[in-house]
């Protein structure tokens, strides 16, 4: 009897965690689902090509939206690659044994998760404020800074799946540890580091609490880093929250162009350190 | 040529460690100190324990008390973690345990999918789909089941309009599912196999030893996994502006718009006209970095232990 009803339990709970899978999955499916149904029906080929109508007139495209997209995603990338990198290459080869560099490790995979609109404010304060108007350069920094710590601490973990016995072979031929760093480790790790970059860039290019009010939003196409510059992300939270209808279905199709890329960067960043980590790092895991 | 090699690695070296200095300490003392600088109008204005307590949000009269948000983001979270915590604790043991191998796979992925989702989308497929379908189903359902009770019923009370406390938090607790589950799902790979094939071998059913032994071995795991996802609840944005309506008031219950510190932030920052109503926001975003960084370094801390200690 006392068999019986343990059996029922187990068969009772293990069901249970099969269904809550089968709840992730469900949302995952019924968003994705909406969002491709309706943004292909609404993506068109002026959606690229148009700047915006005056509103309330039908018509017109997020022309503007895609390349201030381009513009910010793409320099804020730039600045923050190498911040990232080099902060990773320091905790990986120099700070490894540093009680205070570790420390400083931890707060920065901490800083992974800070709430991105901080930065946002941060970077009002900083650099709206003293300029008098948005500027797109104070949302270029913002994103900058949000990708660091992504970035640095994927790659302390990927330099730290480096086998220890590459690096002393090198020391014994009498190398510089920069000569180590540039020759051996960055070389081994570089898929690993590759992927760490991917992330930090599909972090920062679905991201837009932290540039509401740093780059803001332009109806116009502008080139200008020191004026107001549309994105997306914040041009979807415009439209969606504005009234007109031809808003809402522009919306859907910038939202399904938007999700798509940072997938495709997120997947890619997956399909990237499963090759990378296919032959040397396995070392390690063996020892 | 010796020389040379010899000044480069002192150069570089400092060089890199200056960028390490720099993301793990200037960066978030710099935050820090600028949130401070630019909200010290607001802490002489309000003081502290005014701040926190005083309800009235009045951009007009120039009160502005943060209780409102705060409550509000208290509220939203720790309804979200409610509701993700089972659901993200049974996804890793189906993951860990349960499922074929090739089945794994497409699992974690799908699950990582829901994570790379920006949260904008979450927020317009909220408010466009999410709200309507809660409106007209399922919160007039809840509240015909729940209204007999006296406790419950009140809970449930109110208009059914779908941007309330009720949508929020469900979207949020989508949101952090997969963050706890990872975490979950890593620290149940830390168990040793030994561990369970001895369990297994006195005859305990797969329920048992999950519940017996992987559980109560992984729990600082657990635990770091759900504070994670409280500190990535906390700061959450855009989802939330979309959902929960932005009034500024304390909710009588899960019907009934509200306000966050976030949703503050992203409504008010552009509008804010006096260098009080400005630094009040400052004060807001001050007060919301130091709590989820706290709770961030709590949730840290605790994976670090379960990782040292089975090193």
């Amino acid at each position: 009897m006392r068999i019986y009803r343990r059996k029922v339990i187990n068969g009772v709970m293990l069901f249970i965690s099969f269904l809550t899978a089968l709840y992730g999955l469900f949302w995952l499916f019924w968003i994705l689902g909406t969002l491709f149904v309706n943004g292909f029906r609404y993506l068109t080929l002026d959606l690229f090509l148009q700047d915006p109508t005056p509103p309330g007139i039908e018509g017109g495209g997020l022309r503007h939206a895609f390349v201030g997209h381009i513009i910010i995603t793409s320099l804020a990338t730039l600045i923050g690659i190498p911040i990232g990198v080099c902060a990773g290459i320091y905790y990986a080869e120099y700070g490894r044994n540093s009680k205070f560099f570790m420390a400083l490790k931890n707060i920065t995979d901490i800083m992974v998760s800070t709430p991105s609109i901080i930065m946002g404010a941060v970077m009002y304060a900083l650099m709206v404020v003293p300029f008098k108007q948005f500027n797109a350069l104070s949302g270029i920094l913002a994103l900058a800074l949000l990708m660091v710590p992504v970035i640095s601490v994927t790659t302390y973990e990927m330099l730290d799946l480096v086998p220890h016995t590459l690096r002393e072979a090198a020391y014994a031929l009498g190398a510089y540890k920069w000569q180590i760093i540039k020759d051996v480790t960055l070389r081994a790790a570089k898929f690993g580091i590759l992927t760490g970059i991917l992330l930090g860039v599909a972090r920062i290019s679905g991201e837009t609490a932290p540039l509401l009010f740093t780059s803001f939003n332009n109806a116009y196409l502008s080139f200008d880093l020191f004026k107001p510059m549309a994105t997306l992300t914040v041009t979807v939270f415009n439209y969606i929250m504005g009234p007109y209808d031809y808003w809402h279905k522009q919306a859907w199709a910038a939202a399904l162009f938007l999700t798509l890329l940072v997938l495709v960067l997120s997947l890619l960043a997956k399909a990237l350190l499963y090759f990378g980590t296919l032959n040397p790092f396995k070392w390690k895991e063996k020892r | 040529m010796e020389k040379r090699g010899h000044y480069l690695e002192i150069i570089i070296k400092n060089f890199l460690g200056f960028w390490a200095l720099f993301s793990g300490f200037l960066f978030p003392f710099i935050i820090f100190l600028i949130l401070f600088y630019e909200s010290r109008l607001a802490i002489k204005n309000f003081g502290i324990v005014k701040f926190l307590t005083t309800s009235t949000w009045d951009p007009v009269s120039q009160t502005f008390g943060g209780l409102p948000m705060i409550v509000g983001t208290l509220i939203s979270t720790f309804i979200a973690v409610l509701i993700a915590a089972p659901v993200a604790i049974g996804i890793a043991i189906f993951i860990t345990e349960l499922a074929p191998s090739w089945l794994k796979g497409v699992i974690t992925s799908a699950i990582e999918l829901l994570a790379a989702i920006p949260s904008i989308i979450y927020g317009m497929w909220g408010f466009l789909i999410l709200a309507n379908f809660m409106r007209s189903y399922v919160e007039p359902f809840l509240q015909k089941i729940f209204s007999p009770f006296p406790l419950l019923g009140k809970l449930f009370s109110g208009p059914p309009t779908g941007i309330d406390v009720f949508t929020t938090s469900l979207v949020l607790s989508i949101m952090i599912i997969p963050f706890m589950a990872s975490v979950v799902k890593d620290s149940f790979n830390l168990v040793p196999s030994v561990m369970k094939e001895s369990a297994y071998s006195l005859g305990a059913t797969k329920w048992e030893v999950i519940k017996d032994v992987v559980i109560p071995y992984t729990i600082s795991g657990i635990t770091g996994g759900l504070v994670l996802s409280t500190g990535r609840a906390l700061g959450e944005t855009m989802a939330v502006t979309f959902l929960a309506g932005n009034v500024a008031q304390i909710p009588s219950s899960l019907f009934y718009p509200f306000t966050t510190i976030t949703v503050a932030l992203a409504n008010q920052f552009t509008e804010a006209d006096t260098p009080l109503y400005l630094s009040s926001l400052f004060y807001l975003s001050l007060i919301l970095f130091v709590l989820s960084f706290i709770i961030l370094s709590f949730a840290k801390i605790m994976v670090l232990r379960l990782q040292k200690r089975w090193k």
